[in-house]
């Protein structure tokens, strides 16, 4: 376990700060730059977790986000602790602490391990099938399943990290930072565009960067170096924004696009502090150019997922960017080209490669014979067909292909190794141009999917290898070429290019390579994270799934947290082989974001806690929190609910304060309803139209209750209206109501009728509202503005004056919501505290008592007023409500007049208002609660529902009102009210209380 | 998401503007004349294409303007954007 892989030569690593972590609990050391995946491997650590259902021990099988196995679960604190990171994107950080995850008791002996060996009994589906019986079991079923299976575990704690959101507006932004990504960014920026370009790792250049190889050489010097160069240059450009540790997650619409930058996941915990962890880039690209390269496919035979077992390239990327030994004794199997660089490199370091298994007959490429030339072995047209090794890959065995490979023929050689590198070639990253509503198109010659250049949405352009170039020729004279036009170039830095390139396009591909065996008998792994296997994608087909989506689904391939990018071609080209459909026909599963897994800290930002929604508060609030007052929520608003004294409950508090508001005065805080200023020569005229009874004739300083339906007869809002001036007033609104009503007059006003003079503005927030009621709230009003005169005369019931208070001007009203004789001030927002305890002290000798609305909503139960919203659901007319006296028949039209009289509004059977009286006077009645006539018929009718319900202390019983079936004719009627463990009885009344005259008014 | 062209704003982000549906539907100016029928016609009947479709849309955060627009549901492509009372400028 301690040997050490690590080679001294390399640029990338830095090899003189070390670096401790922990993994499963063992200390170990790598280097700054590694990766969590490169450190194990350079600590002979391959075997990092278990699979998903069959429990096998899985290791590090790629150096990229495709990574299937490598999940960990970062550290143990219960608010930080990061599940499901893929051991190859995390960099190394002083102190990181990671542990294996979907084992127990350890990674090394895990006893669901079972499964491996159960395997045969646990087909695709097998969940689907078994647990379908009885029903009744599901829960029971359930929890073992959930305990058996499972990636890693969330934080029970709140995330205390810092997330970010911003904007961006650039001209061009490039995806990728590899050598296509360079060329595009350079190319952009030279011609003065601004632009952003991305990329997820913490350096740029992609593969080509560590591609030291005197083959490969652009303007006669390598590769490489011509690259590092290039990137240096790019720093002259200030209108070019590089992000790295950047991954684009989102590609929407008319490129619109996300992306989350990681800015302290590599810092070790003590430099985090106080820094934000991520930012989500909200980017609003002219252009797009997608270099989102290519990853490489593994090859599909049986046992093909042992630890050990790893992409070609990752091997070549492990050796040559961070000096790390995959093995000792490798071995390569390919079908194409790219599997010999990796050879060489690890020739050129030292490594032993015992042989090269390649399936194709031969290849007449320079780099193959680079590789002859240095001595290496190649057994030509010949396959694996089984490895050998339980937690790491000891030996794999070989045989010749049959010329049309089918089949495999001749003796099985075996050979040891400890590590064996595999190639199936390329795969696209099309991810991005997908989502972005891009179509593909199949290319046979190399069985990949590329975009197609007919179907890809406007001012974007894919280039490079995820375009489906693959060599180094191609990919830099092509994106030039391409760019020249795409961004509109004419001469460029780049239009004298010399490459070499010893590659050939050369790959024979088989999808899934046969076996002496027959297929029950192998294990040739596909989706390497969810356990499906070939034998799994040609039994959903043998079963008649045929959709590509439904034989995801059912076998599960490709949806763990890699989505399959690993597997999905290889599903995809099994199925077409079985079903004998053409791959172009048969086409993908749908790639949706995000590319990678966002954590919900970046999405939401830093929308949490009190930044998640508005809080609007009164600009009494601080008076209503200094006096204890429980708050409520209405809509986005803070209202106080009830003013407890004395470690009173809810119901004492309520009980006292109504009593108190008939009694002799309270005072309310309504500065929450919604406040319309109308101004115009035509608002008599809108205000007809939109209430449903008559303001023609409203008098100025006069006030008008109203009710505004919706276009479908229904009752929509209501409030009071009062006339300041001439050609001005004022009218208020239900506080949730608020903001949709003035929409809706602005829909109005803007479309149907733009002939009226008419304008709208929102005073809600500017005015604040107090309300004073009970018998002796003249006095205090006389108080406080000893210059009105208070008579009914001059200041009756609905009607308004305007008066000055301290030198400021308010308007007052006098209406009622509570049936006491009432008024309401009208004041600046700045000066409403100072007003409200203006109140306080001039009611301090009349026992002028604060209320929330809870009280309120009693007193106004108490005499039958509704409440929209609470007493209605939008499904109820205003004869329903028994309000037919606010309807304006003479009227020529008002929003909603017609739908009164459809076949079903006039229906005598709908739910109508009604009081409610239990039998029993002190049982209060659970708002919501049914009402029934017959309890013993089954099914029980329902005939309606408690809308509200409270004990009055005024009238000392249980009052509440309902909506019943034809509730206007069974006044009178008994009814029941079933509840859990008793039924109540209770008689309909009607909807008014108290003060049935409205005496109080102007008492 | 895509961005529309406020004819009063000028262009802006999709998510600062409300969709108020099918557009061109007039409000009967004498509703009290009609059949029930004609009046569910009116109130409830929407064709909701797949395609391209005439729109009501409100910069509800901008400058609270409705205006009309022409767009292909099926790709959100923008054909037009007129204001209210305009005739619509392409069939």
């Amino acid at each position: 376990m301690s040997k050490n892989l690590r080679i001294n030569k390399n640029n990338f690593i830095d090899q003189t700060t070390r670096i401790s972590f922990k993994f499963n609990g063992q200390q170990l050391f790598g280097y700054k730059g590694d990766t969590l995946a490169s450190a194990l491997l350079a600590n002979n650590i391959h075997l990092v977790g278990r699979s998903f259902k069959y429990h096998r021990p899985r290791g590090i099988m790629t150096c990229g986000s495709e990574e299937p196995n490598a999940i960990v679960q970062i550290g143990n604190d219960s608010s930080l602790t990061d599940p499901n990171v893929r051991a190859t994107e995390i960099e190394l950080y002083e102190g990181l602490e990671a542990s294996s995850q979907n084992c127990w008791p350890s990674v090394n002996f895990d006893i669901g391990g079972i499964n491996n060996f159960l395997s045969p009994l646990l087909p695709a589906g097998f969940y689907y099938k078994t647990f379908m019986w009885p029903a009744s079991f599901w829960e029971k079923y359930e929890y073992f399943i959930r305990h058996s299976a499972g990636l890693g575990k969330a934080p029970t704690k709140s995330d205390p990290d810092i997330y970010d959101h911003q904007y961006s507006h650039c001209d061009v932004l490039v995806v990728g930072g590899g050598i296509s990504g360079i060329i595009s960014a350079k190319l952009s920026a030279e011609k003065g565009l601004d632009t952003f370009l991305i990329d997820d790792k913490n350096f740029l250049g992609g593969s080509t960067i560590y591609q030291e190889n005197e083959a490969y050489k652009i303007n006669d010097i390598y590769s490489n170096e011509w690259l590092a160069k290039e990137i240096k240059s790019l720093k002259n450009y200030p209108n070019l924004i590089i992000k790295n540790r950047t991954s684009l997650a989102a590609f929407h619409g008319y490129n619109y696009l996300l992306a989350r930058e990681n800015l302290t996941d590599h810092l070790s915990i003590s430099d985090r502090k106080n820094k934000i962890r991520q930012r989500l880039w909200k980017i609003r690209a002219k252009k797009v150019i997608i270099a989102s390269g290519s990853i490489e496919r593994p090859l599909i035979f049986s046992n093909n997922d042992r630890p050990g077992i790893i992409l070609s390239s990752s091997i070549k990327k492990y050796i040559d960017y961070y000096g790390v030994k995959t093995g000792e004794n490798i071995s390569l199997f390919t079908n194409n080209d790219s599997a010999y660089e990796t050879a060489i490199s690890l020739n050129k370091s030292g490594v032993k490669v015992n042989i090269i298994v390649d399936i194709r007959k031969n290849s007449e490429s320079l780099i193959v014979k680079e590789a002859l030339d240095l001595g290496l072995k190649v057994l030509w047209e010949s396959t694996v067909v089984e490895t050998q090794g339980y937690k790491k890959i000891k030996s794999f065995e070989v045989m010749k292909l049959s010329e049309d490979g089918n089949n495999v023929i001749g003796n099985k050689t075996k050979h040891n190794c400890d590590c064996l590198g595999i190639s199936g070639g390329w795969t696209p990253m099309v991810h991005l141009f997908t989502q972005s509503g891009g179509k593909l198109k199949f290319r046979n010659e190399d069985n990949v999917f590329i975009p197609d250049q007919d179907k890809t949405p406007p001012n974007q352009i894919s280039v490079g290898s995820c375009n489906g170039e693959f060599k180094l020729d191609e990919i830099v004279t092509r994106t030039i070429k391409n760019l020249k036009s795409f961004l509109d170039l004419s001469k460029t830095c780049y239009d004298e290019m010399k490459i070499n390139c010893p590659e050939e396009k050369s790959k024979r591909n088989i999808w899934l390579l046969p076996s002496d065996k027959p297929i029950g008998k192998t294990k040739p792994f596909l989706d390497f994270q969810n356990d499906s296997t070939a034998k799994d994608v040609k039994l959903a087909l043998r079963e008649g799934f045929k959709s590509i989506e439904h034989v995801k689904r059912y076998t599960t391939t490709g949806m763990g947290t890699d989505q399959g990018k690993l597997s999905n071609m290889h599903a995809l080209g099994i199925i077409a082989d079985t079903t004998g459909t053409n791959m172009g026909e048969l086409g993908t599963t749908t790639f949706r974001p995000p590319y990678t897994p966002l954590t919900f800290g970046a999405i939401v930002g830093r929308n949490v806690g009190e930044f998640f929604d508005h809080t609007r508060k009164t600009a009494i609030h601080n008076w209503h929190v200094k006096n204890n007052a429980e708050f409520e929520n209405v809509g986005q608003w803070k209202r106080p609910w009830y003013f407890p004294k004395n470690g009173e409950n809810m119901h004492q508090a309520v009980q006292r304060e109504s009593k108190a508001a008939r009694n002799s005065a309270g005072i309310l805080d309504a500065s929450t309803l919604g406040k319309i200023d109308i101004q115009g020569t035509d608002v008599s005229e809108f205000l007809n139209r939109v209430y449903t009874n008559a303001w023609s004739k409203l008098e100025i300083g006069k006030c008008r209750y109203g009710l505004m339906l919706n276009e479908d007869g229904m009752v929509y809002d209501d409030g009071v209206t009062t006339r300041l001036g001439e050609n001005h007033y004022i009218m208020t609104t239900t506080t949730g109501g608020a903001a949709n009503v003035l929409s809706k007059l602005e829909d109005y006003l803007q479309t149907e009728w733009p002939e009226l003079d008419v304008y709208l503005t929102t005073v809600t927030d500017q005015y604040s509202t107090i309300s004073i009621c009970g018998p002796n709230s003249k006095n205090i009003i006389s108080k406080i503005v000893p210059s009105l005169d208070l008579s009914d005369s001059n200041f009756p019931h609905m009607s308004f004056k305007n008066i000055k208070i301290s030198n400021v001007n308010c308007r007052i009203m006098r209406i009622s919501f509570t049936g006491e004789h009432s008024y309401e001030i009208n004041i600046q927002s700045n000066y409403a505290e100072d007003l409200w305890i203006k109140c306080m002290e001039a009611g301090k000798e009349f026992n002028l008592t604060p209320y929330g609305t809870e009280t309120m909503h009693l007193l106004r139960a108490e005499k039958g007023f509704i409440i929209t919203g609470q007493d209605t659901d939008g499904t109820l007319t205003p004869s329903d409500l028994q309000m037919d006296w606010i309807i304006g028949k003479k009227k020529f039209d008002f929003i909603g007049k017609r739908s009164l009289y459809r076949s079903d509004t006039i229906r005598e059977d709908r739910k109508q208002l009604v009081g409610l009286l239990t039998d029993d006077p002190k049982e209060v009645l659970e708002e919501g609660a049914q009402l029934v006539e017959n309890i013993n018929t089954k099914p029980v009718e329902m005939l309606g529902h408690v809308t509200s319900s409270y004990f009055s202390p005024n009238l000392n019983k249980s009052i509440a009102l309902a909506v019943v079936k034809s509730g206007k004719k069974l006044k009178g009627k008994k009814l029941i009210v079933p509840m859990e463990n008793k039924n109540i009885n209770v008689t309909i009344t009607d909807t008014v209380f108290y003060d049935k005259e409205n005496k109080r008014l102007n008492a | 998401m895509f961005i529309i062209n406020c004819p009063y704003c000028g262009e802006r982000d999709q998510t600062e503007f409300s969709c108020g549906g099918e557009a061109h539907i007039e409000r009967p100016k004498q509703p009290t004349e009609l059949s029930d029928d004609q009046w569910a016609e009116y109130l409830f009947m929407r064709k909701n294409i797949k395609g391209v479709q005439f729109e009501r849309w409100n910069h509800a955060h901008g400058c609270r303007k409705w205006f009309n627009i022409i767009r292909d549901t099926s790709n959100d492509n923008i054909h037009a954007v007129y204001k209210m009372g305009e005739k619509p400028p392409v069939k």
